[in-house]
This record gives C-alpha cells, structure tokens and sequence, in this order.
C-alpha cells in the first residue's frame, strides 16, 4: 500500500502541476500536451516515454488495489461480531479511505474515458487537450464528478501519506508533527490545484 | 446514583450471548467500575441468578486483567483501566454498554472474559532475552543511554491488556506487539534476539488472526498506559530491517 501509493502520489504532483498550465493559454498548454508525447524522444520512439508511464501506472493501481482488497478482508475477518454500543472510530480522512479509493478508481475510469479516449467528451478533439478541457468543465456533470473526486483525493492522500512514512518506518514521536503537516500541506495544494482548474473555467479565467 | 446496564451475557464459547438489561441501585460515584459490578452480582446472587462473571486481578490499574468495553470504549471514557474507572464519570439515571473486547483472537469464554492466550503466543516467539543464569550482573557492567532507558521504559509500561485489539477498528494487535518489540529492541540486553524477535513476534501476530493496521490511531488512545502510536512505525523500522539482515 505504501510503496504503490507513494508511486502514485508522485505522479499526481507532476500531473498538477502540468494542468496548471492551462492559466498560460492555449498554445502553451497543448504544445505541453504533445511533449508529453514526444517526451524521451529522440531516445525513444513518440509515445514510448507515455506507455512506460501508463504502463508503471497501472501496475501501481493495481498492486495498491489488490493489497487493500487483501487488507480489508483481513480487517474485517479479525472482528467477527461487531459492538453493539456504536461510536466512530478514527478521523474522517482515515474512515474514508476504502470508499474514497473506490470514488477515486471510479472517477480514473471516467477521467481517461473522458480526456484521454475522448469518448464522453464534448468537444472530443484529438490534439487540443485545452479546448477538451474548457469543455469538460462547461458541463455540470463533468464538474460535480471532478471536484468530488478531488475532495475524495485530498482526504486519501492526507491520511494515506502519513500512513505510508509510518509503514515504512519514517515516522517518529519527533517527526511526527512534521509529517502530519506535509500530509496536509500535499492533500491541500494537490485539491486545490486540481480544483482550480474547473473553477477557473467555470468563472471564465480559462476558456 | 441509579444507573441502568446492558451487559453482554454469554453462557459459555460455543453458546450464543445478547446484551441483557440490569438495573444498579445504591452506586456511589466513589466506587470503581468493577466495583459497581460487585454489587450488581450480589443482588443477582441473592436472587439466584448467575453473576456476571469478568476478568479481574490487582485492581489498581497494573496487572492488564480487567478489559471490559464500557459504552464502545475499551476501558470505558478515562484513560485508564477499566478497575481505576470510577463511577464519578458517569450520572445519575446513565444507560451503560458493557461489552467484552471482540476480535476472532480473543474469544469470548464467558460473558465479558475473553481468551487472550493469543497473547502469550505472541510474547513466546520473542518477547524475552536469553540472560545466563547466576549471580546478578554488575550494575554498571552493561550501560544503557539515557534516551534509550526512557525509550524501552515508556514500551514496557505495556500491561498487555489487549485494549488496543478491542478499540482498533480492525482488531490489530500492533500497538501490543510493537510495544514489546521496542521495548527490548532498544536495550543491549535484547540485541541477540534483535532480527529474530521482531520477525517471529509479527509472524506469530498475523498467524493468529488479528486484522492489519490501517493507523486509524484508535489503539494508543485506549492505551491505559499510554503507549504512543509512532511505536508501531518503530517496530515497522525494525521488521524492515530484521529483512534485510536474516535471510531466511
């Protein structure tokens, strides 16, 4: 779970910041859109650079579905017969973690079929991610699915984080303090600048 | 104060129990909780029924017997056990939830008393230091860094209650068994075991049925002895460890 879950949390501070690009216009955006295609080149061949991404992704996803998967069974095996007096345990970022991955799995599914293949995209234009984009985000649908994936991803990431340095024995009485600050701080830069994004389309800064 | 209970009532392992209904009259607010569970029993042997029967022993907070879930709480609202919980913390007319600590390795054998031999098993496949008998050793012949002593003394406050299983959303036993790691781990006396300790202690962990860690924290705060939970990222650096170093 850790060592997955860090993979993919690194990717997701790449990909914010790639999608912030969108407040420097157009060209700049769609010409960082086909790097990412040429990326490695002249190395390796168009694309290579992309699948080997793509391809290290989904091997992540899937190992950190699995051991969750595997961990939750476990979880729920080791307490046959529940408490009768009910009362929440743990804070809301850490009793969400199961429901919000499979929000988040969910949400991956539409999010590619939605700005990669371009199959429920409005505009659906190979090649102008920004356009794409402007009209992803003029829908209502693509903006309620969007920002309640991206709540569910700040508060994964805000208990998964700390929780990944405690698994690999980083965490401390000392370095407590601190790595739940850099928790928090990664969970809420990452939202809002995923956020940003529909928002600033929807106000019309980006369009 | 009169209060009224529900208890969980369980003829024996193999019977199936329910929460039964109780009224204490008479309680004081300077009675421990256990205590007020004394006088219920009276009443209930005067009128021929069968005590509720829970684990007790010193009962000054230091022994890890008494393990009793007090409205969804192990060891009830204080931190601290559940024989040092006094009555003062609850009111007049209170409808109290008395469970016994549930998880598949603790099996309930009566009532509110659970089997927690699981425990034992863990401490046996290295929770102890192989000491050549004789005459006491010097006292200064082996010294200990000041932070370390602190370190290892704060682990081996661990009483063992099994608070921590009952109160972790998952029926972990980390916090225990990080505690006992830790607590030797850290201390020259416990460096032979150092590899082996930490891998057999988790294996036998994880053989008898306790669920993972999710680090929801809930165990350190039931911890009547207040174990921290950055304990359980101690013991994980020293399981990563004991891997790269024994192969096995």
């Amino acid at each position: 779970m850790a060592v997955s879950g860090l993979l993919m949390l690194g990717y997701l501070v790449a990909h914010v910041m790639g999608n912030l690009k969108v407040f420097f216009g157009p060209r700049e955006f769609n010409e960082y859109g086909h790097w990412l295609r040429t990326m490695g080149a002249p190395v390796l061949h168009e694309e290579w650079a992309l699948w080997i991404v793509r391809l290290v992704l989904l091997a992540t996803v899937a190992a950190h579905a699995v051991s969750a998967y595997q961990l939750s069974r476990r979880d729920i095996k080791a307490r046959p017969v529940a408490y009768a007096h009910k009362r929440r345990r743990a804070s809301y970022a850490t009793r969400t973690m199961r429901w919000g991955g499979v929000i988040i799995a969910l949400f991956i599914v539409w999010h590619i079929l939605d700005l990669t293949t371009l199959t429920v995209n409005e505009n659906a234009q190979p090649g102008h991610p920004y356009e794409n984009v402007v009209a992803t985000f003029s829908t209502w649908y693509g903006n309620v699915v969007y920002i309640t994936a991206m709540l569910a991803v700040g508060l994964h990431v805000r208990h998964g984080f700390w929780s990944a340095a405690q698994t690999l024995g980083a965490g401390s009485a000392s370095r407590d303090r601190a790595l739940k600050a850099v928790a928090s701080g990664l969970a809420l830069v990452l939202t809002a600048g995923f956020i940003a994004v529909p928002v600033a389309v929807m106000t019309g800064v980006v369009s | 104060m009169k209060l009224k209970l529900r208890v969980w009532r369980q003829r024996d392992a193999a019977a199936t129990g329910e929460m039964a209904a109780y009224e204490v009259d008479g309680v004081s607010e300077d009675m421990s909780f256990l205590e007020m569970l004394d006088t219920l029993n009276e009443e209930l042997l005067l009128r021929g029924e069968d005590p509720i029967a829970f684990d007790h022993d010193c009962r000054e907070g230091i022994c890890g017997a008494c393990g009793l879930v007090i409205n969804g709480d192990a060891h009830g609202p204080e931190r601290t056990t559940a024989c040092q919980l006094h009555m003062r913390s609850f009111r007049d007319g209170d409808t109290i939830d008395v469970e016994p600590w549930r998880a598949a390795a603790f099996p309930v054998i009566k009532d509110l008393v659970v089997d927690r031999s699981a425990f034992d098993r863990i401490i046996q496949a290295g929770g102890y230091v192989s000491a050549p008998t004789g005459a006491a050793p010097e006292a200064h012949a082996t010294p200990v860094p000041k932070p370390d002593a602190d370190f290892a003394f704060e682990h081996a406050e661990c009483i063992g209650c099994g608070a921590c299983v009952a109160a972790c959303p998952n029926g972990s036993a980390m916090l225990f068994t990080s505690a006992k790691v830790n607590h030797l781990n850290v201390l020259p006396q416990g460096v032979p075991e150092r590899e082996t300790r930490v891998l057999d202690m988790v294996a036998t962990m994880d053989a008898e049925g306790f669920g993972g860690c999710t680090l929801a924290g809930e165990c350190a705060t039931a911890c009547p002895k207040g174990i921290p939970l950055p304990s359980i990222a101690a013991m994980n650096k020293e399981w990563l460890r004991a891997n790269r170093k024994v192969k096995r």
